[in-house]
């Protein structure tokens, strides 16, 4: 049991952060928390990748001249930590377009709460 | 001719950069952006149909980024299935694209919009080009993310709520990809490879473990969502009647689809079972869902007075064919979905625009409302909804019939005799809230108040009526000649070992 | 000569009807030239179905392993004759109603007209049952513009009260084909049933019947899938009188008659008693539907549940499962809609030239009308199964076959309908001839000779059919054929 628990504790520590990020953007009413539980999310399934890549007594994937190209056992896997630029990247572009349509509504409704914002939407015809 | 060695990455070549130059272009001229958008539109349906043809003459073809093969490179790779999607979409998205300027011009008030608009139109092309043809599953991740979030974008260029409904869509359809993406690191990290053949290979290796179990399942739920498979639906509705015409009338069509084939590609093609022809339990309860989803969406659809809503309700329950012909996992119901791709792609292209042609003259698209007016004074437009609503209520030889056709066969082959039901039942479904509108168009008096605005009502232009009569010419050929397209492209396309 | 030409005919005229609204007198003159060119197209292709080669046209599939594919066969010629043939003279009939009336969407109307008619036609030379399908479902849209014509809100009901029964009863028959497909490998119509099918389990075989019954039942108003057709009487009378007394309602008992000859094949229907059940069903509503016809005051309601009961009479003699039975069957569905429309003709004259629709204001009509009454005359007493007229022709026929088969049942069913027959249509005689007139009446003389020409032509049709069966369009033998290779196994 502690083996399941400690042993994997990174992947917890992952889940806790994935289910935290989860809760924000469904549970939050508030536009802005939505987006902060989005990008805790993102970030951590950006950590269960890196978390991945990591052996033991490997360093980091830039070639060493002390320890040569033979034995890749020696570098961390940098598949995943380029995978995961991108997956930043596409993190922080979702991110800009999704304040960029909080400020749109900020504009046209005057509040970021879910709730009141459907009670002020609810007189707008549909796509008027 | 030697470049069309490299022709899977062709279509994304042609729309990459396009989307790139149109900003650039209008601010020499703003019409130019429409013209180099038909125009990239154009070329990438041409390159498509030249690919198909290539493929069903000499088998899939694969292309490597950079020259590096698989596992280590990124692939794409065109076969029959991928092939005939991808021409779907890119015609579809012509037809549309031609059709837009005036709609855009008028939907969109912000005179500075324009051109943004068509750029990022294109770039949700390019991304739904990028996820036909890739063979990588990462790869997958980034043009998915590419046309989400270009279609965020064309979803809140709508009326007042369109912006609510962008971000409810994107955050739920951030969740589909973050879903997708963890499936996939489970499924990265258990197999070490992303390509999607090698990942073919090597999965039963690892069948019985639960990492793998959880990481498809994972996947599939991710674009499930994407999808709107029933019940990960709820962002669709708002999305669809909140966006632009023209945003509709390109998204409907093709967006669900998109996500569908991938579902197609992860269930059949790279995670079959051992027991061939059988899909894993994963495909059935898609299928399940899919008939619910497929009763949800017409009833749903029966209950709305605006005509944009109703079409979005019934792209849920169209969705749910797709959705059926998956979880029947045998090779009629596999032909009657990806069949159901091009039909319904065609049929709703022409029911989003035809609505966007009565908002633009009627200056509204509700329901109640509607009165002969709108059949007298636009006879053209009338007509084609008219062959619209027929094909998809799914009478011969309209297309919408054959797609039933081969599903209903598929379903009896697997003895599922709910699926059929729920199949038939649905069409008569389609036929009340269709004939509903129908009844309204043709026999619904105009008042004596509406004679002097009657007469500012008139047919929409002909560049809006020349795609919109092609479409609907395309249902009755189509539909008359579907055994050519099954027997040339879609027999092909069964995934190997599927009874 | 090529079976597509007849159905190609009509599609152009309704083309050009569409494109000729404004010029009544042409765009007429499209319908009646489509009329008779489709009805030399039909017969053109008698003479290979009666010498057992039918003209055949086979075009792309439409679906794999499946054609669209036309065969004119005695039992499509059959139909497609009566149709076509009838087609001419309801043509003449609509343009005199039409603008004794001044009707309004006079070019929907005729152009609506011709689609139906190509589509009966299809549906009678179909060779296999998708193509079937296919024009049985364009017939059933080609028909809903004539059933709302009028546009007031009781037609708009029956509008939709029509397409919810004929659309279920489409979907449940592509249930079906879908079905047969499967299970016999084969969708082509042939003499004698399905080989394939005869392997398909009891239970199999079973279902495919109660989805057929009710796919073809609907349009061949077998009860209680009748409910369509009396409210579909509001729509005008040349509607009612083609449509419903010939094109649509035939259309179904022609499904029933090639369901049980040419799919599943007397041998089958036999073994799994599929033809006692579709017997009691066509029985049961012969004598109620008879009895229904006794509370009708509106003589087209009237005139409706008659068509209901004898339309039974074709699917009892299909059920009976003898080859006399069955060519009585082919037969009646011919002679009966000359007699029908007959009497249709008539109920619309007498609403032209009177406005009235109801029995109870027919007093002394036939001293006003002695041409339409007379007419009205011949028509009730055929039906009733009198000689000389074709209705007796037939009735003998489905008579005969009932002995050969040993159901006196059946036979006691004819001659009590036909009892029936004469109670509920002599009345309407003695109050027309018998009964001195309640009120005056403006004009003189019948109605408009557009009217009276052709329900007088109906009425000697029938009295000519009734003397020499096989005149002409050889109906006799065209039953006796299409009987012949149902039960013997031929062409």
């Amino acid at each position: 049991m502690s083996e399941f628990l400690l042993g994997h504790y990174g992947y917890w520590l992952v889940f806790v952060l994935m289910a935290l990020g989860l809760y924000g953007m469904v549970v939050k009413r508030n536009l802005v928390k939505k987006l902060i539980g989005m990008a805790v999310l993102q970030v951590a399934i950006i950590m269960f990748y890196v978390s991945t890549a990591v052996k033991w007594e490997a360093t980091i994937p830039i070639l060493d001249p002390a320890l040569g190209a033979s034995d890749p056992a020696r570098y961390i896997s940098p598949l995943q930590h380029c995978l995961m630029l991108t997956a930043i990247v596409v993190g922080v572009a979702t991110s800009g377009v999704g304040y960029a349509l909080v400020v749109t509504i900020w504009n046209r409704y005057k509040t970021l709460d879910e709730g009141e914002l459907l009670e002020r939407m609810k007189d707008d015809g549909d796509s008027e | 001719m030697g470049i069309l060695n490299n022709s899977p990455a062709l279509p994304v070549l042609i729309l990459l950069p396009a989307a790139i130059l149109i900003p650039l272009a209008g601010l020499v001229r703003e019409r130019l952006a429409y013209h180099l958008a038909v125009l990239s539109t154009g070329l990438a349906a041409a390159v498509s149909a030249l690919n198909l043809a290539k493929v069903l003459e000499g088998g899939a073809i694969h292309y490597w980024l950079g020259g590096w093969f698989p596992p280590i490179g990124i692939e794409y790779v065109l076969d029959h299935l991928s092939a005939f999607i991808v021409l779907v979409v890119n015609v579809i998205a012509f037809l549309v694209i031609l059709h837009s300027r005036v709609l855009v011009a008028r939907e969109i008030p912000a005179p500075g919009k324009h051109v943004p608009y068509y750029a990022v139109a294109l770039l949700m092309l390019c991304g739904f080009n990028g996820i036909l043809v890739t063979g990588d599953f990462f790869n997958l991740y980034v043009w998915l993310e590419i046309s989400s979030l270009a279609l965020y974008g064309l979803v809140a260029v709508g009326g007042k709520k369109s912006a609510v409904a962008a971000f409810r869509y994107l955050i739920m359809g951030t969740i589909g990809a973050s879903f997708y993406l963890i499936g996939l690191a489970f499924l990265f990290t258990s197999t070490g490879t992303l390509n999607m053949a090698d990942m073919k290979a090597v999965f039963p290796h690892i069948a019985g473990q639960p990492a793998a179990a959880v990481g498809l399942v994972l996947m599939v739920v991710g674009f499930g969502l994407k999808m709107a498979l029933f019940p990960l639906h709820g962002w669709l509705p708002d999305a669809y009647t909140q966006a632009p015409s023209s945003s509709s009338a390109l998204i409907a069509p093709v967006g669900t689809k998109v996500a569908a084939y991938v579902l197609f590609r992860l269930l059949f093609f790279v995670f079959v079972p051992e027991e061939a022809g059988r899909g894993l339990p994963v495909a059935q309860a898609v299928g399940w869902l899919s008939a619910a989803g497929i009763i949800f969406g017409s009833v749903m659809a029966i209950a709305q007075k605006e005509m944009k809503r109703m079409l979005a309700y019934s792209s849920i329950a169209q969705i749910g064919y797709i959705g059926l012909g998956i979880g029947l996992a045998n090779s009629f119901g596999f032909i009657g979905a990806v069949l159901h791709v091009m039909n319904h792609a065609v049929m709703k292209a022409l029911l989003f625009l035809t609505a966007g042609h009565f908002r633009m003259r009627l200056g509204h698209s509700r329901i109640p409302e509607l009165d002969e007016t709108a059949r007298r004074r636009m006879p053209w437009t009338t007509a084609a909804f008219s062959v619209g609503a027929l094909s998809m209520v799914g009478l011969p030889p309209a297309v919408g019939f054959f797609s039933k056709w081969y599903l209903a066969l598929g379903t009896i082959d697997r003895s599922n005799w709910i699926f059929l039901g729920v199949i038939l039942a649905s069409s008569l479904l389609n036929a009340v809230y269709f004939f509903r509108v129908i009844e309204r168009l043709y026999l619904v008096k105009s008042g004596p108040k509406d004679g002097e605005s009657e007469s500012a009502v008139s047919e929409a232009p002909a560049s809006m009526l020349l795609p919109v009569l092609l479409l609907a010419a395309a249902i009755i050929v189509l539909g008359l000649l579907n055994a050519f397209v099954v027997k040339g492209v879609l027999q092909a396309a069964v995934p190997p070992g599927m009874t | 000569m090529s079976p597509f030409a007849p159905i190609l005919v009509s599609l152009a005229a309704a083309v050009l009807i569409l494109a000729s609204g404004r010029r009544a007198n042409l765009r007429e003159a499209w319908t009646l030239a489509a009329a008779a060119a489709k009805f030399l197209l039909v017969l053109a292709l008698l003479p290979p179905a009666l010498a057992g080669r039918p003209a055949e046209a086979v075009l792309f599939e439409l679906s794999p392993g499946v054609r669209f594919a036309l065969r004119a066969d005695a039992l499509g010629v059959s139909f497609a004759l009566l149709s076509s043939g009838l087609w001419i003279l309801t043509s003449v009939y609509s343009i005199g109603y039409m603008r004794g009336l001044k009707e309004h969407k006079q070019t929907r109307y005729f152009a609506s007209f011709a689609v139906c008619l190509s589509s009966a036609v299809g549906i009678a030379l179909s060779a296999n049952l998708l193509t079937f399908i296919v024009f049985y479902e364009i017939l059933t849209i080609a028909t809903y513009p004539l059933v709302i014509h009028k546009e007031a809100p009781a037609a708009v009901r029956a509008g939709r009260k029509y397409l919810a029964y004929t659309l279920t009863a489409g979907v449940v028959l592509i249930a079906a084909a879908a079905i047969v497909w499967r299970a016999a490998g084969s969708l082509e119509f042939t003499a004698g049933g399905i080989g394939g099918l005869a392997g398909a389990g009891a239970g199999t075989i079973k279902a495919l019947f109660v989805l057929f019954l009710a796919g073809v039942g609907v349009k061949a108003s077998v009860m209680p899938l009748h409910g369509w057709l009396p409210t579909a009487m509001i729509a005008p009378t040349p509607v009612s009188a083609l449509l419903h007394a010939v094109a649509v309602v035939k259309a179904g008992v022609f499904g029933a008659l090639r369901v049980v000859g040419f799919v599943f094949g007397p041998r089958l229907m036999a073994d799994h008693g599929l033809n006692m059940v579709l017997a009691v069903f066509a029985g049961a509503t012969i004598v109620l539907a008879s009895l229904l016809a006794f509370k009708q005051d509106n003589l087209k309601r009237r005139l409706a549940y008659s068509t209901v009961g004898h339309l039974s009479y074709i699917v009892l003699g299909a059920a009976l499962l003898a080859p006399t039975a069955y060519a009585g069957a082919v037969l009646h569905m011919a002679f009966h809609a000359t007699m029908k429309i007959t009497l249709f003709f008539c109920a619309g004259a007498i609403y032209v030239r009177l406005h009235r629709e109801n029995i109870s204001q027919l007093d002394g009509v036939g001293r006003i009308m002695p041409w339409t009454m007379g007419a009205f005359a011949l028509g009730a007493v055929g039906l009733a199964g009198l000689p000389p007229l074709d209705g007796f022709i037939s009735k003998w026929y489905l008579g005969l076959g009932a002995a050969e088969a040993g159901r006196t049942a059946a036979i006691l069913l004819l001659v009590g309908s036909g009892l029936l027959n004469a109670g509920y249509f002599f009345p309407i005689l003695q109050r027309a001839f018998f009964r001195p007139a309640k009120e005056k009446v403006e004009g003189k003389g019948d109605a408009s000779p557009l009217l009276v020409v052709p329900l007088a032509a109906t009425a000697a049709l029938s009295l000519i059919l009734g003397l020499w069966p096989d005149l002409g369009a050889r109906f006799m033998t065209l039953a006796k054929t299409a009987a012949a290779a149902v039960f013997g196994g031929g062409p």
